[in-house]
């Protein structure tokens, strides 16, 4: 099982207080996770990924155990930490005002 | 006894504002989609209580939302704009060509005649059209493809379509504007589309009497009357009495022709309403004066109406689709400010009251009569 956080204009949308919790077969991927992630809330349907382009949203990010894994390792398998669940996938929004 | 509601759109969130037919008190409810920019919103016209919601963000793109209760809860829908097929290019603004690219719907139009039908306008400018209540959108790519595409170049806030008419008694009949290449008419459902700009006059384009390049901000008819058209552009409000196809301008005696919406009044078709702002570098009421002004001739001549509105030290805009007018007697007219008040007046303009003061900057106001 892999426990995901999500910004919190996205927990708004997929309506979750908290952390999701995902369980799925295969690769243990960030590619896997937020596949799984759209066919469990379909109402985040292209919000991380624009689908168009197939390519992150660019003020979103993805870290692991600390480690940004923004780039170029969506389709490396997750840390034991993460699939064991000890530690959560973060998916981080930009920072910004406004 | 009948009523009206309000659907607010603004830049962190959706507002519904409901009365009765005396409008004198308000129930306010919101913020909807909290923290995300509601570029706009609107009920069809045939089921009221269907509403179509555009919710974007600079971060997680595009959301589309449907209500089938009016607003009392939400499903989310497609965000799918997929362009059909080669997508081709555009201008920048420095002259360079760039892809179209998705960004955001900048207006729904849903059909007249059907809930389940909706039309999309679009940054990078083009239509899309739902016909399953937005469970899917395709593109109606003659408008994207209309040969003068090359030579679209974004205004100040993108290569948005804003402006989607639509025609009460030929369904087949479609006028658009987009920012900055101007208007466009279908008469065959979208399939295909005629630039309609001629007597439009731009000074920042090289050829001012260009094909295109016109930044047309609104565009607005009465229903009785839908070859009659009256537009807002980027300086210049103008009029048609030949659907599009000559415009003259009906600036007249106004403080400043610059402004974004333009609204006819719902019984009286020569009675049009507009809120000039100084200019295009200062983008806020001139003279510290929040005045809406009102034409009874159908342009030319203009009187500012006032009565209720602040008359100093105001420094607002009202945008594009921040005005509209309910079909209760004595026209109701309303409009949202980037100040977000949302002001409204019973009797066609003469008074004006504040509904809600505030609310985060308004991007889009519409009204829907309820029987």
């Amino acid at each position: 099982m892999i426990r995901v956080e999500l910004p919190y204009h996205l927990r708004l949308l997929a309506r979750v207080d908290d952390e999701v919790r995902l369980e799925f077969d295969g690769p243990q991927t960030i590619r896997a996770a937020l596949t799984e992630l759209e066919l469990r809330y379909p109402a985040l349907n292209g919000t991380i990924w624009d689908k168009a382009s197939g390519k992150r949203r660019p003020f979103i990010r993805f870290f692991v155990c600390s480690q940004d894994w923004s780039h170029d390792r969506l389709d490396t398998e997750l840390p034991e930490l993460v699939r064991a669940a000890a530690e959560p996938l973060l998916i981080v929004g930009a920072v910004a005002g406004g | 006894m009948s009523g009206v509601r309000v659907l607010v759109g603004t830049k962190k969130g959706a507002f519904l504002l409901e009365s009765d037919g005396l409008r004198n008190k308000w129930s306010v409810s919101g913020p909807h989609f909290a923290g995300w920019e509601i570029y706009h919103m609107k009920g069809s016209p045939v089921d009221p209580n269907r509403i179509y919601v555009s919710q974007s963000s600079g971060w997680f793109g595009q959301v589309i939302q449907r209500s089938n209760d009016g607003g009392k809860s939400w499903e989310t829908m497609s965000n799918e704009f997929a362009y059909e097929g080669e997508t081709g290019m555009h201008q920048w603004y420095d002259g360079t060509l760039r892809p179209w690219k998705f960004t955001r719907v900048w207006h729904l139009e849903p059909s007249l005649t059907d809930p389940d039908v909706v039309y999309a306008g679009v940054e990078d400018a083009a239509m899309f059209k739902t016909t399953d209540g937005a469970k899917s959108w395709q593109e109606l790519a003659g408008l994207r493809n209309h040969g003068t595409g090359p030579s679209w170049q974004p205004g100040a806030g993108g290569l948005g379509l804003h402006t989607i008419v639509l025609d009460p008694s030929d369904p087949q009949k479609i006028v658009i504007a987009i920012s900055a290449a101007g208007a466009f008419r279908s008469e065959d459902g979208g399939v295909s589309w005629k630039a309609i700009n001629r007597g439009l006059r731009s000074e920042f384009i090289p050829d001012p009497n260009a094909e295109v390049g016109h930044c047309v901000h609104n565009i607005s008819r009465h229903p009785s009357r839908p070859h009659v058209l009256f537009m807002q552009k980027h300086w210049d409000v103008m009029r048609s009495d030949d659907y599009g196809d000559n415009w003259r301008e009906v600036s007249g005696n106004l403080v400043t022709d610059f402004g974004f919406p333009i609204s006819v009044h719902s019984h009286e078709p020569e009675t049009v309403y507009v809120v000039p702002i100084k200019s295009d570098s200062e983008h806020f009421v001139p003279e510290g004066k929040l005045r809406v002004y009102r034409s009874r001739s159908g342009g030319d001549d203009w009187e500012p109406l006032t009565n209720g509105l602040p008359q100093e030290n105001c420094y607002v805009n009202v945008l594009r689709d921040a005005m509209a007018v309910d079909a209760l007697d004595g026209c109701g007219i309303y409009f949202g400010t980037t100040g977000g008040q949302v002001y409204a007046s019973p009797d066609g303009g003469n008074t004006w009251s504040a509904i809600v003061h505030d609310l985060p900057a308004v991007l889009s106001v519409e009204v829907q009569t309820l029987k």
